[in-house]
């Protein structure tokens, strides 16, 4: 149970569509702060992820502050696009109130070895991000190999990343367990060298309460403790919530309750 | 020498809940008899010893003490079973027999590795998910082979042997029983087993599934006892092979007792194998590897890891990181499906393990074990960890077999492969270098039996397993296994 809560607490309620529109992101806002008002005492998701254009409408939406506000940038999701509109995609988004960004990098450079770039990249958006904090997704579906991902994640990390994050949900496979631990050891390792703790987000294909609850033990065997709140780690995910909540009632209640007693947004 | 510790309490603390195996499915006699040509008969002794938990020291059931009478009634039988069915059986037949007990004891899989986890002090993770399925699989392994030798020995005449004694080991008993049985039945011989006196109870349960398989009575006898019982086997005039797995001093022993005799012999017995980190190795999976090769079965396993050399450029990481490591290892409660490491399977043993600690604390090496709490109840130890050791260190002479891990560092290649050598043992090693020409270099350099590269403590019935020097000889396992059950003409 204390697990399950964990897990809500830690979502990043996610939509990220072409046919997003002020609506849909309104009634995700509101998910985000009720997530089932039936029962009460239940924490909140950590953050709504959205596109920059919508981070307008959320910010409206969440005035209480607590629940985060993530925007993507940099050219979502694929990085295809030059430096100077990555930039202001990203300024954009901070000005119109996201309190965290996450940036993709440009898998195509770091594939053809061109590190210096990716890392040159990772810190100037880092950077037009001021005071929001900056997650950087790897894309780890299209890097191929573990030892990509590692280094992929040292990078991220020197270059002055938050938090890492595997992937963008539209590439599988996206957040496996193995690539998931790979980017967990980069973060202990870095912390062990330096005492500075980086936050971890897997995103795409966690949808139950069971593989939420796998990651978090990896979270907590790998990085300890100290990293199981949503300051540190995160779930991107669109529809995570509701199986938690399911359980959770299950839980309290000892039998599943059906689908339709929880709310879609 | 980590500058923080990852474990930090309290307030955002997360502990998980027991998650205990249930024990409720199986079926425990209160006591157990002998199984001997193809019935349950009393001990003529009369006299019944006591298997315990060593998780909790509570009496599990009794178990019979087979004496020389009882031996002889045994070898008797599987005499009379190899001379009137078994040896005329056609070898197709029998390789029905031996896929049955496979498939019988895949059916009874859960029970058996809890009842393993029980009697042995094994996590129920490592019963479940490793012993049990591994001892399914020898009997399907070998119950191919029963009906194509001839493949197996191309050109050649062969065999059986006739009557083999075995006797086996506490550490994995069901799956020596089945590394045993299996290849013994597959050649065409028949078996009397003796199973080791803390461990008897999952031998018993395979031969409550030998029965229901309707093996023919008398070509696998099962006698539970100790170190008599085993004499009694190895001494007995009209067995014809022994084979045994357990300590070098006992090995010895037997060698002696046949010497003279034209029993056939194969002896699996000590180590004190290393594993070796060079700078190029992938670090974090040579940690998992090295943890894996020293703490698997609390140690107790023949081919454990337990010299661990490292190149001094990276000594200082591994160590660092073996430490974290080790204090993320679940001690307790076998039963419990969060446990990495269960119970010491005997007080003795456990006594063992802490005169070597002691001794390992007197020669001044460095000791490390995590702070971990012990259930009150129980034969439990810690993980534990030396450093600064010298190859004239007792603890890394000699065999622990238990959870205690040395470890030395190492410049050169020609160095590592000398101190690697330099031990009366050579079951098995561990290699851990991206290099693959590295790798193919200490492979044919080690005198062990095994060389792993890249991991450790890898089993399959496919390949075969044994030691140089006074590890033993023979190989269990593959094709090799086979031919320590034929006579070759």
């Amino acid at each position: 149970m204390q697990g399950l809560k964990m897990v809500l607490n830690m979502i990043d309620l996610t939509t990220l569509e072409g046919k997003d529109t002020p609506g849909k992101v309104k009634q995700m806002c509101y998910k985000a702060q009720h997530l089932h008002d039936s029962y009460p005492g239940l924490p909140t998701v950590a953050a709504v992820c959205v596109y920059p254009s919508m981070v307008g409408v959320a910010r409206k939406e969440l005035r209480s502050n607590t629940v985060k506000i993530a925007s993507v940038s940099t050219a979502f999701p694929s990085g295809q696009a030059p430096m100077s509109v990555k930039l202001e995609d990203t300024r954009f988004a901070v000005s119109e109130g996201a309190d965290e960004i996450d940036m993709v990098i440009s898998r195509g450079k770091f594939l053809a070895g061109e590190y210096n770039f990716v890392f040159d990249e990772i810190a100037a958006i880092k950077e037009a991000c001021g005071k929001a904090r900056l997650k950087v997704i790897l894309e780890t579906g299209e890097l191929s190999t573990l030892d990509n991902v590692r280094r992929a994640s040292d990078i991220a990390i020197h270059a002055g990343a938050d938090f890492i994050k595997t992937s963008t949900g539209k590439i599988q496979p996206a957040a496996t367990m193995q690539v998931t631990y790979t980017m967990l050891m980069a973060i202990r390792d870095h912390y062990d060298r330096t005492g500075i703790m980086i936050g971890m987000k897997p995103a795409g294909g966690i949808s139950t309460s069971k593989l939420a609850l796998h990651n978090l033990v990896m979270v907590k065997e790998v990085l300890g403790d100290q990293w199981l709140s949503n300051e540190w780690f995160r779930f991107g995910a669109s529809s995570l919530a509701n199986d938690v909540l399911m359980q959770i009632m299950k839980t309290e209640t000892g039998v599943y309750q059906s689908p339709d007693y929880f709310s879609m947004d | 020498m980590a500058k923080k510790t990852t474990k930090k309490s309290n307030e955002t603390g997360w502990d998980y809940a027991p998650s205990l195996e249930s024990i409720g499915h199986i079926d425990l006699k209160e006591s157990y008899d002998l199984f001997i040509d193809g019935k349950w008969v009393k001990p003529s002794s009369g006299k019944y010893f006591e298997t315990i938990n060593p998780a909790n020291e509570k009496v599990l059931a009794k178990v019979a003490h087979a004496n020389e009478e009882d031996v002889d009634r045994a070898v008797k039988a599987a005499r009379k079973a190899y001379d009137t069915v078994w040896s005329k059986m056609p070898a197709s037949e029998r390789a029905k027999y031996i896929f049955r007990i496979a498939r019988l004891m895949q059916e009874r899989a859960r029970e058996l590795s809890v009842i393993e986890t029980l009697d042995a002090g094994k996590s129920i993770r490592e019963s479940r998910d490793i012993d049990v399925p591994l001892a399914c699989n020898h009997f399907f392994y070998y119950a191919g082979w029963a009906d194509k030798l001839e493949y197996a020995f191309p050109n050649r005449d062969f065999e059986p042997l006739g009557v083999a004694g075995q006797i086996i080991p506490w550490n994995f008993p069901l799956l020596m029983a089945a590394w045993k049985i299996a290849p013994a039945l597959a050649a065409g011989n028949t078996v009397v087993l003796k199973p080791a006196e803390t461990t008897p109870l999952t031998a018993l349960k395979l031969a409550e599934i030998i029965e229901l398989s309707g093996l023919p009575p008398g070509v696998v006898n099962i006698v539970t006892g100790f170190g008599d019982t085993g004499a009694a086997i190895v001494e007995h005039p009209e067995v014809n092979k022994v084979a045994f797995t357990g300590s070098t001093a006992v090995g010895k022993h037997i060698q002696r007792a046949v010497a003279g005799t034209d029993k056939k012999v194969t002896l699996e017995l000590g180590g004190k194998s290393s594993n070796i980190i060079f700078e190029d190795a992938p670090i974090d999976q040579a940690v998992e590897g090295i943890i894996n090769g020293i703490f698997f079965n609390q140690g107790h396993v023949c081919c454990a890891g337990s010299r661990l050399f490292v190149q001094e450029s990276v000594a200082e990481l591994v160590v660092r990181k073996l430490k974290q490591r080790m204090d993320s290892l679940y001690v307790g409660d076998p039963l419990d499906k969060n446990t990495d490491i269960g119970a010491i399977n005997s007080k003795e043993q456990l006594e063992v393990i802490n005169k070597y600690i002691k001794i390992g604390i007197e020669e001044g090496a460095e000791m490390y074990q995590p702070n971990c709490e012990l259930p009150d109840k129980g034969y439990f130890c810690r993980p534990t960890l030396f450093s600064n050791v010298a190859q004239s260190n007792v603890i890394a002479q000699e065999e622990i077999f238990g959870p205690v891990l040395t470890i030395q560092t190492f410049r050169t290649v020609d160095e590592v492969i000398q101190k690697a050598n330099n031990s009366p043992y050579g079951l098995a090693a561990g290699v851990w270098t991206d290099k693959g020409s590295r790798i193919f270099n200490l492979t044919s350099k080690l005198r062990a039996g095994v060389v792993w590269a890249n991991t450790y403590n890898k089993f399959d019935p496919a390949s075969p397993f044994g030691g140089y020097k006074e590890s033993g000889f023979g190989r269990e396992g593959g094709l090799h296994g086979l031919r320590a059950y034929v006579k070759l003409k």
